[in-house]
C-alpha cells in the first residue's frame, strides 16, 4: 500500500499544524463559529448530538496493522474506547473534544493518517473497491488511480469552495463492489484493445433525489485521467446551484443540462485543460503502482485446511462460506470480518477489536486491512492454512458473525442515536430486525439480502441501495419508517421503490418478515430476493403489506 | 418551557442554561420563557457556549423533559448505548 | 478614474482598463479584451461561493498578466488557495492579519497539483 514519502508527510504535518493553529484562534475568540465551522469541517470535524465527532479518512479503504493500531488507540486516550466504520470506508469518532482535535490529527500524521478533506464542500476521499489487488476480477489494482486522485483533489485550491460534497469512487472490474453508479463521479478501468482507460460516470447519488450516474465519457486513456476529472469539476464549480442545498450536487446540474450537454461542456473544458500539463507523468503513477503489488504469496494447493477436522466444524465451515471469498492467488482467500454482530451496532468496534485486527491483519494478511461501504473489515491476503486460526481469533473477540452479505448484515447510519440531522433511531431497527432473524438457518435461507437503513433522507445509509431500504423520517414528532424494495449498489444498479405508507418501530420489523416469507413463497430456484422482486414487481409485496 | 442549550466550546459537551450558568444536565436547565434569545447572544459572544438554540420541553418530577426526540438524545446520550448515558436509568430519553 | 472597476456588461462596450466580475459572471467572456485590462476584480459574496477561482485560474491560463484581486467575503484561510489560483491582490471586508496571513502562506511545504501560480507540483519535483 502507499507509503508517504517526504513530501506526503511535511504536507500533512504542516496541514496539523494550521488546524492548531485555527483552534487556536477560534478558542481565543479571533474566529466566529461561522468562519471557523468550514475550517474545522475541511479536517472532518463536526459539532454533532452529542459533542464533536472525528470522521478520519481512510484513503479507499485500505489501511496497514499500524495504523489500525493508532485508530484503537485514538478511540481509548480520546474517546469513549470504540469508534464507527462508516458507508465511505472511514471511521468516526462521537465523543471528540475541539481542544484534543489538533492532538489526534497529529497522532494520526505520525502513522501517515487524516482527517483531511472528509466533509465540507470539496472532494472527499475517493472510495473504491475492498478486494482491490486480491479479486481474480478486476483488469487491474484500482488503488494507485485512487492515490493519484487524492492527492490531486488535495488542497485544490480551486475545488475547495464547491456547490456541495463531491464524492468519487474508482473500480476496476465489471462487478461493482463500491457502488461506483450512487457516486458523483465513478470510474470502473476497462481494458479495450490492449489499452487501460477509464468510463467515467457522472451524476450519481443518493440523498433526497437519488440518482444513477450516467455515462458521460466512454474511454478516456489513463493518462488523461486528472485532466478530465478536473475539468468535470470546473464545470461543476461554475456552473453548480448555489441556490439551494437540496439542489446543489452535480446531479442536478446534469439531471437539468441533461447528460449530454454535461459531456459537451466537460469535453471543451477538457480540449483547454489537457494544454495545462496538469497530468503527472507516467512514472509517478509506476512509483505508486509498485507500492500496491502483490504480496509475494505461494500458490498452494487448492484450499486444505491443517486438520481434516476442521470441517467437521459447521460454524466454521458456515464461517468460511459466507465470510471468504476466493483469492486470485490460489491457496489464498479474501476474509471478510463483520461488524454486524447479534445486538451489536453496525459498523461498531470496541478498542480491543480493532487491536485483534490489526494483530490479525499483521500475522495472516501481509499487514493490510480494508474498510468496506457496507461497514465491515477485510484481510485481503489470507492463506487458507491460516483461516482456521483467523477464525479462532475472530470468535475470541466476538468477530465471527458469519452474516456478510445475509440479512442480519444491515447498514445502518448513526441515526438519531448519534447524528443531528436524523428524524429517527436506525440502530435500534437494526437490532430488532437482527433479532427477529437471529435464526442462522433461516438467514442462509434467504440467501443474499442487502438490508439497508437510514435515519434520514441524507441517505448515509444508502437505503436507495438496499434489496430492502428502510427511511425513518419525523412523523408529527414521531419515529416513522418508510419501506422500500428493489434498490442494488452493485452493477445491477438501481433505486429502490417505497411500498407505501410507514410503519412504526415494530410495525417495520412486522414488514420486513412479510416481505421475506413472500420471498420464500413464490421465489424461483436460484432467485435471490432482489431477483424474485424484479421478476414479480410491487404488488404481491404491498399485497402482503397493506392487504 | 423554552430551555437554552448549546455545545460547550472546548469539550463539545452538551449544556444547559440554569439560569446561572451552563450544566451539562438537563435536569439543571432553566425555564427561559420568552427571554431566552438575549441571553443566548451573550453567552455566545462571550464564548461560554457555542452553537446555543432554544427547545421546548415540558415540566416532569425528574426534571425539564425536552418535547422532541432529538434533544431528548441530546440531553441523556445514545439509547443504545446506556453505558454512555448521563443517567443510564431515564426512561424518557426513548 | 481609470482603475475603476466596472461591471463586466459596462466593460465589455466601453474602454475601461479596470472590470468587476460577480460569482456568476463568465470570465471567458474578457478573453477577446486581455490586452487592454489593467485590474480584474472577482466578488467573493461570501466565502463560500468558490466560483472565482475558477474565473481567476481561467484568466490567468488565457495568458492575462494584469492585477487580479479578490474582494468582498475574504478571510485569511483562503489566502493560499487564492493565490494558487492567481490572485495577486486582496481587498478584504474586513482587514487581515498581516503576521496571520504571511503566517498562511509560508505553511505547506509543496502542493499537489499544478495551479495558476506556476508552482511545481510534487510529482514534478519527484520526477523532474
Amino acid at each position: 500500500m502507499y507509503c508517504y514519502d517526504h513530501y506526503d508527510q511535511a504536507i500533512v504535518d504542516a496541514r496539523v499544524d494550521e488546524f492548531r493553529d485555527q483552534v487556536k484562534r477560534r478558542l481565543a475568540g479571533e474566529l466566529s463559529e461561522d468562519q471557523f465551522k468550514p475550517l474545522r469541517l475541511m479536517n472532518g470535524l463536526y459539532l454533532q448530538l452529542h459533542a464533536y465527532m472525528l470522521r478520519v479518512a481512510i484513503p479507499y479503504g485500505t489501511l496497514s496493522s499500524a495504523q489500525m493500531r493508532m485508530l484503537a488507540t485514538i478511540a481509548r486516550k480520546y474517546d469513549r474506547d470504540y469508534g464507527h466504520f462508516t458507508t465511505r470506508q472511514n471511521i468516526q469518532y462521537n465523543w471528540i473534544k475541539l481542544s484534543d482535535a489538533p492532538d489526534i490529527l497529529a497522532d494520526l500524521a505520525s502513522v501517515e493518517m487524516h482527517a483531511i478533506q472528509t466533509s465540507g464542500n470539496c472532494i472527499r476521499n475517493i472510495s473504491s473497491d475492498q478486494f482491490a489487488g486480491a479479486a481474480a476480477d478486476e483488469v487491474t489494482d484500482p488503488r494507485p488511480w485512487a492515490e493519484l486522485l487524492r492527492q490531486w483533489s488535495s488542497f485544490h485550491p480551486e475545488f475547495s469552495y464547491l456547490p456541495r460534497k463531491f464524492k468519487i469512487a474508482v473500480i476496476a472490474s465489471e462487478q461493482d463492489r463500491a457502488a461506483m453508479r450512487l457516486h458523483d463521479i465513478g470510474i470502473r478501468i476497462i481494458e479495450r484493445d490492449g489499452t487501460l482507460g477509464a468510463q467515467i460516470y457522472v451524476g450519481g447519488g443518493m440523498g433526497r433525489t437519488p440518482m444513477i450516474a450516467p455515462l458521460i465519457k466512454d474511454f478516456v486513456p489513463l493518462d488523461d485521467l486528472l485532466s478530465y476529472i478536473e475539468a468535470c469539476l470546473r464545470v461543476y464549480n461554475r456552473y453548480g446551484r448555489r441556490d439551494n442545498i437540496y439542489k446543489a450536487r452535480i446531479k442536478i446540474l446534469i439531471h437539468e443540462l441533461g447528460a449530454d450537454e454535461f459531456a459537451r461542456q466537460v469535453e471543451a473544458e477538457f480540449a483547454h485543460v489537457k494544454t495545462l500539463d496538469l497530468d503527472p507523468p507516467r512514472a509517478e503513477f509506476e512509483r505508486i503502482a509498485a507500492q500496491f503489488a502483490l504480496p509475494s504469496l505461494v500458490p498452494k494447493a487448492l484450499a486444505a485446511p491443517n486438520v481434516a477436522s476442521d470441517y467437521a466444524d459447521p460454524a466454521f465451515t458456515q464461517w468460511l462460506t459466507q465470510n471468504t471469498h476466493p483469492h486470485k492467488v490460489p491457496g489464498h482467500a479474501i476474509v471478510t470480518i463483520s461488524l454486524k454482530p447479534l445486538g451489536g451496532i453496525p459498523g461498531d468496534a470496541s478498542s480491543s477489536q480493532i487491536d485483534v485486527m490489526a494483530d490479525l491483519a499483521q500475522r495472516y494478511s501481509f499487514d493490510e486491512l480494508r474498510v468496506t461501504h457496507t461497514q465491515n473489515i477485510v484481510l485481503p491476503h489470507v492463506a487458507a492454512s491460516d483461516l482456521r486460526a483467523v477464525y479462532d481469533a475472530l470468535v475470541a473477540a466476538g468477530l465471527a458473525s458469519s452474516n456478510v452479505d445475509l440479512i442480519s448484515d444491515i447498514i445502518a447510519c448513526p441515526g438519531l442515536d448519534y447524528c443531528s440531522l436524523a428524524n429517527a433511531r436506525s440502530i435500534p431497527v437494526a437490532q430488532k430486525i437482527a433479532a427477529r432473524f437471529a435464526d442462522t438457518a433461516r438467514q442462509r435461507d434467504l440467501g443474499e439480502l442487502k438490508l439497508k437503513i437510514s435515519g434520514c433522507i441524507n441517505a448515509c445509509g444508502h437505503h436507495h441501495a438496499g434489496h430492502i431500504g428502510i427511511l425513518g423520517v419525523d412523523r408529527k414528532g414521531t419515529e416513522n419508517y418508510q419501506l422500500s424494495l428493489g434498490g442494488s449498489g452493485a452493477e445491477d444498479v438501481s433505486l429502490a421503490k417505497i411500498t407505501g405508507p410507514g410503519f412504526d418501530e415494530d410495525g417495520i420489523v412486522d414488514a420486513v418478515t412479510r416481505v421475506t416469507d413472500l420471498y420464500l413463497e413464490v421465489r424461483d430456484p436460484g432467485e435471490r430476493f432482489l431477483d424474485t422482486y424484479r421478476r414479480v414487481g410491487m404488488d404481491p409485496f404491498k399485497e402482503v403489506l397493506y392487504g | 418551557m423554552k430551555l437554552l442549550t448549546g455545545n460547550d466550546l472546548k469539550s463539545g459537551a452538551v449544556t444547559w442554561w440554569t439560569g446561572s450558568g451552563w450544566s451539562i444536565h438537563v435536569a439543571d436547565a432553566a425555564d427561559v420563557g420568552g427571554a431566552g434569545e438575549p441571553i443566548l447572544q451573550s453567552e455566545e459572544g462571550a464564548r461560554r457556549v457555542n452553537a446555543p438554540y432554544l427547545i421546548d420541553a415540558v415540566a416532569t418530577p425528574d426534571g425539564p423533559a425536552p418535547s422532541h426526540i432529538k434533544d431528548r438524545v441530546r440531553a441523556v446520550g445514545p439509547t443504545v448505548r446506556r453505558d454512555l448515558t448521563l443517567k443510564p436509568a431515564d426512561t424518557w430519553a426513548l | 478614474m481609470d482603475n475603476q472597476p466596472t461591471s463586466l456588461a459596462d466593460f465589455i462596450v466601453s474602454d475601461a482598463k479596470a472590470v468587476r466580475l460577480e460569482p456568476g459572471d463568465d470570465a471567458r467572456a474578457l478573453l477577446p479584451h486581455l490586452a487592454r485590462l489593467a485590474l480584474v476584480e472577482i466578488a467573493f459574496p461570501t466565502f463560500r461561493d468558490g466560483r472565482g477561482y475558477s474565473a481567476a485560474r481561467i484568466l490567468r491560463e488565457a495568458g492575462y498578466g494584469g492585477g487580479l484581486r479578490a474582494a468582498g467575503d475574504v478571510l485569511v484561510d483562503q489566502i493560499v488557495y487564492l493565490r494558487r489560483c492567481g490572485f495577486d491582490s486582496f481587498a478584504p471586508n474586513v482587514p487581515l492579519d498581516p503576521a496571520v496571513m504571511d503566517g498562511a502562506l509560508a505553511r505547506y511545504p509543496a502542493v499537489y497539483q499544478r495551479a495558476a501560480d506556476g508552482v511545481d507540483p510534487v510529482w514534478k519535483l519527484r520526477h523532474g
